[in-house]
């Protein structure tokens, strides 16, 4: 395999592992769990590296998965004394671990081999030289089987909680009443997280496994409904974008991965403007029909109310009654017209007899 | 012989700026944590490194003035954008958050490596603004941050009232006909300006905690929210200044870091020693009642057994048979207790038997209810 495509094979397994705590954090509104975890792992890495290997080594994955337990047992704990809102032992305790994880770093620097600049930004055009040796067989890059481990056993965890992790997500307190036990599977999608930012921050950096974690989760949102076709949803667009920044930095020679969060960010954008029914652009266009038929049933109403009174029905006399602009009044009896429910003779508004029906049903409505 | 630190002039700098830094980010983060909004600090430091290469970028050098100035305007358009995202469709707070924080980092990455590819590139300033280097403050920095700290304090005075109705119940302050939107506004680009000058010094990743950090340790001390912000300011300030110092004291140990960990000190201490929410305030109020109530209890069963023998009110008990009235207490040590307040005594091998005034004391709580 050559190295493009090993490096597209790697940042897509990464994606989809990434999507499925994602999705779970998205939806419990933990989302920036993410964050915290993959910036708050730094101290486990270090010792892990400075024990024995580099940064993608057994002992730094364990360091790092201890540490992000540390970090949310900590968060817990914070939480739990009832001094402070969730929020802020967050975003307390992970620069707290970070800055342990930067001094340790410059303390045993030399043993460690440890570029922080790499740790947060991620070596994805490096790992394909990084191979797993097996038996003197190259089994391929080493990455790609930690992401595929990783999403794995995301995979297992998603399909054997799948009815619980969906109730959890919707309804706790009723998760809660049935006996769930949403708490520990809080837990569990959390300790996923960590193995997942682990697995992901040393081809992927911890800023793009903040916009891999969150962005095509929440895009995957504002498409579908249900849990089973949100995975789906989000690992696709996961995919689109790590896909897409590769080729943006490929073709232009800039930072992988800078340019896959931008795509992940991108391509959030999009949906979130274009998506068909909680887009921008559809509520926008939604908002703007309910007004308009308003705008018509209004005048309706008030042509009925005075039909054969002078005066009330001239085209001008809207703008002063009903306070509207010339554009509105313009545009409302355009509508009126084109639905049929009224006619415009010598400047003169008239009902139609369809017009006269929509009236009184819109009066009987209220 | 080294020069001790107060006659070294660049560490007089740099402890200045640490103190003005902390002492703004005390006093804004008062209100962010206040809103509920902790996190917003994280992601408008992050948002705001695409303004500080472009601004480099343009500018051609490393002005600390363009720099910040490029700095607050990414910063809040990612606070914008935060807004829209969270208005416009159904996306939550913290991933709108999550997203911009990701999005415009990624964007000023693709711009920094594109700037590295020109011919003119200097050194990279990436690990200056991920980190912060307070060592590399010089006087003119000073005017920048000392110029944000005067404004935000000029600001938090003159709109104290407001910022406080603000921040503590949106709904009630829109009712009393205050611009709320325009009085957060002024906040969160309060909050943008002392989160670009803490770039610097502490970096992208921790100029979160500068903000929370003395907030959360002064909140344990006070119920006033006056009182509160001072305290959270000076607390900043000795975060500030104490880390200098602890990282002045070694060579490789990076101030920013340093800053964060001291702070983090204050606010351990803070949980635990804090007289009213200090945890051992708490637990030693827990152990006092549940002690007081364990008396009672022990009183009011020798009270119940003295009632079974009206004739010999002072005929004594063995303590198993009290024991088992009051299942759950440290018997010995309750009677031991009563009878240096003068309300039981013993009688022979390990018998009780109630003083005059201990028959005589109304017990309020008994604690007897389900035993009986």
């Amino acid at each position: 395999m050559s190295a493009p495509l090993e490096i597209s094979l790697i940042a897509a397994l990464t994606a989809v592992a990434c999507v499925l705590p994602g999705a779970l954090l998205v939806l419990r509104r933990m989302a920036l769990m993410s964050d915290a975890i993959s910036h708050g792992i730094l101290p486990g890495i270090v010792l892990g590296v400075v024990a024995g290997g580099g940064v993608g080594s057994p002992w730094a994955l364990a360091g790092a998965v201890l540490a992000g337990m540390v970090l949310v047992w900590l968060v817990d704990l914070l939480v739990a004394t009832g001094r402070m809102h969730g929020d802020a032992a967050i975003g307390l305790v992970f620069p707290v671990m970070f800055s342990a994880g930067v001094i340790l770093v410059a303390r045993l620097g030399g043993q460690a081999h440890l570029d922080t600049d790499a740790v947060l930004l991620g070596e994805l055009a490096f790992a394909p030289l990084d191979r797993l040796v097996l038996g003197g067989r190259d089994l391929g890059p080493r990455a790609l089987w930690i992401s595929g481990g990783v999403l794995l056993a995301g995979l297992l965890l998603v399909v054997s909680c799948y009815k619980e992790l969906k109730l959890a997500a919707f309804d706790r307190d009723f998760s809660e009443a049935q006996g769930l036990r949403p708490g520990l599977l809080d837990r569990l999608v959390l300790v996923l997280t960590c193995l997942t930012c682990v697995a992901a921050f040393d081809v992927a950096g911890s800023v793009l496994v903040v916009a891999l974690m969150i962005a095509p989760a929440a895009a995957a949102w504002l498409l579908v409904q249900r849990l089973g076709s949100l995975l789906g949803v989000a690992a696709l667009l996961g995919v689109i974008s790590v896909l897409s920044g590769q080729g943006v930095a490929r073709a232009l020679d800039l930072s992988l991965a800078g340019s896959m969060a931008v795509c992940c960010t991108l391509v959030f954008l999009l949906v979130f403007l274009l998506a068909p029914r909680r887009g921008v652009l559809a509520r926008r266009r939604h908002l703007q029909h309910n007004r308009d038929r308003f705008a018509v049933d209004l005048l309706l109403v008030h042509l009925l109310q005075h039909e054969g009174q002078p005066g009330e029905d001239g085209p001008d006399h809207l703008t002063g009654h009903f306070g509207w602009t010339g554009s509105r009044a313009a545009r409302t009896l355009r509508q009126g017209e084109r639905e049929g429910v009224l006619e415009v003779e010598d400047r003169r508004i008239r009902l139609t007899g369809a017009g006269r029906v929509r009236a009184a049903e819109a009066m009987v409505r209220g | 012989m080294p020069v001790p630190w107060w006659q070294d002039y660049t560490l007089r700098i740099v402890l200045s700026g640490a103190a003005l830094l902390g002492l703004t980010s005390g006093l804004l983060g008062s209100w962010s944590v206040l809103r509920r909004q902790s996190l917003l600090g994280d992601g408008i430091a992050h948002a705001a490194l695409p303004g500080v290469v472009l601004a480099w970028m343009l500018a051609g050098r490393r002005d600390t003035g363009i720099l910040l100035l490029g700095a607050a305007a990414a910063g809040w358009a990612g606070t914008l954008l935060i807004q829209h995202l969270v208005h416009g469709a159904r996306v939550k707070e913290d991933s709108a958050l999550g997203i911009v924080l990701a999005g415009f980092f990624g964007l000023g990455l693709m711009l920094l490596t594109w700037v590295q590819h020109r011919p003119d590139a200097g050194q990279a300033g990436l690990e200056t603004f991920l980190f912060g280097q307070a060592a590399t403050l010089v006087a003119r920095d000073l005017v920048w941050v000392g110029g944000t700290a005067v404004m935000a304090l000029a600001a938090c005075l003159l709109c104290w009232k407001e910022f406080k109705i603000v921040g503590f119940d949106r709904e009630y302050a829109a009712s009393l006909g205050l611009p709320v939107r325009r009085i957060e506004r002024l906040l969160t680009a309060l909050l943008v300006l002392g989160i670009v000058i803490g770039l610097q010094t502490v970096g992208v990743v921790l100029v979160s905690a500068m903000l929370i950090a003395p907030v959360v340790a002064a909140r344990q001390w006070t119920h006033r929210l006056s009182s509160m912000v001072a305290l959270s300011m000076v607390l900043g300030m000795v975060g500030g200044v104490g880390g200098v110092l602890v990282s002045a004291g070694s060579e490789r140990l990076p101030t920013g870091p340093c800053i964060v960990l001291v702070t983090a000190l204050l606010v351990a201490f803070s949980l635990a020693f804090a007289p009213h929410r200090g945890l051992v305030a708490a637990w030693r109020r827990q152990r006092n009642s549940r002690r007081a109530l364990d008396h009672d209890r022990v009183l009011a069963a020798l009270q119940a057994l003295a009632g079974q023998h009206p004739q010999e009110p002072a005929h004594a008990h063995p303590e198993a048979v009290i024991r088992g009235m009051v299942p759950g207490v440290g018997v010995s040590v309750v009677l031991r207790n009563l009878e240096r307040r003068g309300l039981a005594r013993p009688e022979g091998q390990d018998s009780w038997c109630l003083t005059p005034e201990g028959r005589s004391r109304r017990i309020h709580r008994t604690g007897m209810e389900e035993t009986r």
